[in-house]
């Protein structure tokens, strides 16, 4: 038997346990999958929190505005983000397949896109800023319009931006073999996630405050 | 951890379920324009991010994979948003006053 010494003690190294006796992952999911998928699960709370938030103070008040004119620029944003959940989805195959430079390339194509979905979603805030819509007070009705568009939308870009960096830094550390496929995976679960979450930012903040 | 090789026709089907959500999206897009009430408006809205997010959810994150999973996530989200609904009746209150205050 090997020992291990601290100090002035000595002990016997502990044996690794054989797989057998190893407690099997929940549901057949690596812990780190596991962890994710628990702070999605958090994370649509917080995101169902806010939309309904919204929804009982877009019902309860009555002078309620439709500030937006075109959906130009929001069917963009959407393609944008959409076509960036498929580009991750190829980057997690091409990384399965110990294909490294086309999961990198992959990967950054999405931190791309996710960049382009900022930028336009900055410059729609600005415009809207520009024409007096700010936190507590807007042009066409109740303040409340404001804190909760720009909260939940704030929301949002928040976690895109986060996902942005964790594209490139997770996609670096795999190229350099500090990450492996199944990080990669992880990461893209999050950003399938940001996806998600904006198939109901787009009907309920942006297309039923239309003006028509 | 251990990894899998790519399945084939995975990219497939992987296209056909982002053509999928482009064309609910669309469709999204073009009930904001129907001549409807807000309540019809948003139960339509609603039903089509439901199935958006359906499919996001089996086949982009792999759900449909893992049975248990799919059913502990369904179950989980399931109770909390549920959960939420309780303070609809008291926004339609707020908007329309109580019934014993007319």
């Amino acid at each position: 038997m090997s020992t291990t010494t601290r100090g002035d003690i000595t002990m016997p190294t502990p044996t690794p346990a054989p797989s057998s006796l190893m407690e099997k992952p929940a549901f057949s999911v690596p812990a780190k999958k596991m962890a994710m998928w628990l702070f999605i699960i958090a994370d649509t709370a917080t995101f169902a929190g806010c939309l309904v938030a919204y929804g009982f103070l877009r019902n309860a008040t009555p002078n309620w505005p439709r500030p937006f004119h075109s959906i130009t620029n929001l069917a963009v944003m959407t393609f944008i983000l959409l076509t960036s959940s498929l580009t991750m989805l190829n980057g997690v195959k091409a990384a399965r397949a110990g294909n490294k430079a086309g999961a990198l390339r992959w990967t950054l194509i999405t931190a791309a896109l996710g960049i382009a979905f900022a930028l336009l979603h900055i410059r729609e805030w600005m415009a809207l800023i520009d024409e007096g819509m700010t936190l507590l007070k807007n042009p066409w009705g109740t303040g409340l319009f404001g804190a909760s568009f720009y909260s939940i939308t704030g929301l949002h870009l928040t976690h895109v931006t986060g996902g942005v960096i964790a594209l490139i830094v997770v996609g670096l550390r795999y190229k350099g073999g500090r990450y492996n496929a199944d990080d990669l995976e992880v990461l893209g679960l999050y950003w399938h996630f940001v996806d998600l979450v904006w198939m109901f930012v787009v009907p309920f903040v942006y297309l039923l405050n239309l003006a028509h | 951890m251990a990894t899998e090789a790519p399945k084939s026709g995975a990219m497939s089907k992987d296209l056909i379920v982002y053509v999928c959500l482009l064309v609910l999206a669309a469709i999204q897009f073009l009930i904001a324009y129907q001549s409807i009430t807000p309540t019809q408006m948003f139960t339509r809205m609603i039903v089509v991010a439901v199935i958006e997010a359906s499919l996001a959810l089996l086949f982009f994150m792999h759900l449909a994979d893992n049975r248990g999973l799919l059913w502990f996530v369904v179950i989980f989200n399931g109770f909390v948003l549920f959960a939420m609904q309780y303070s609809w009746t008291d926004s339609f209150r707020i908007s329309n006053g109580v019934p014993w205050a007319k």
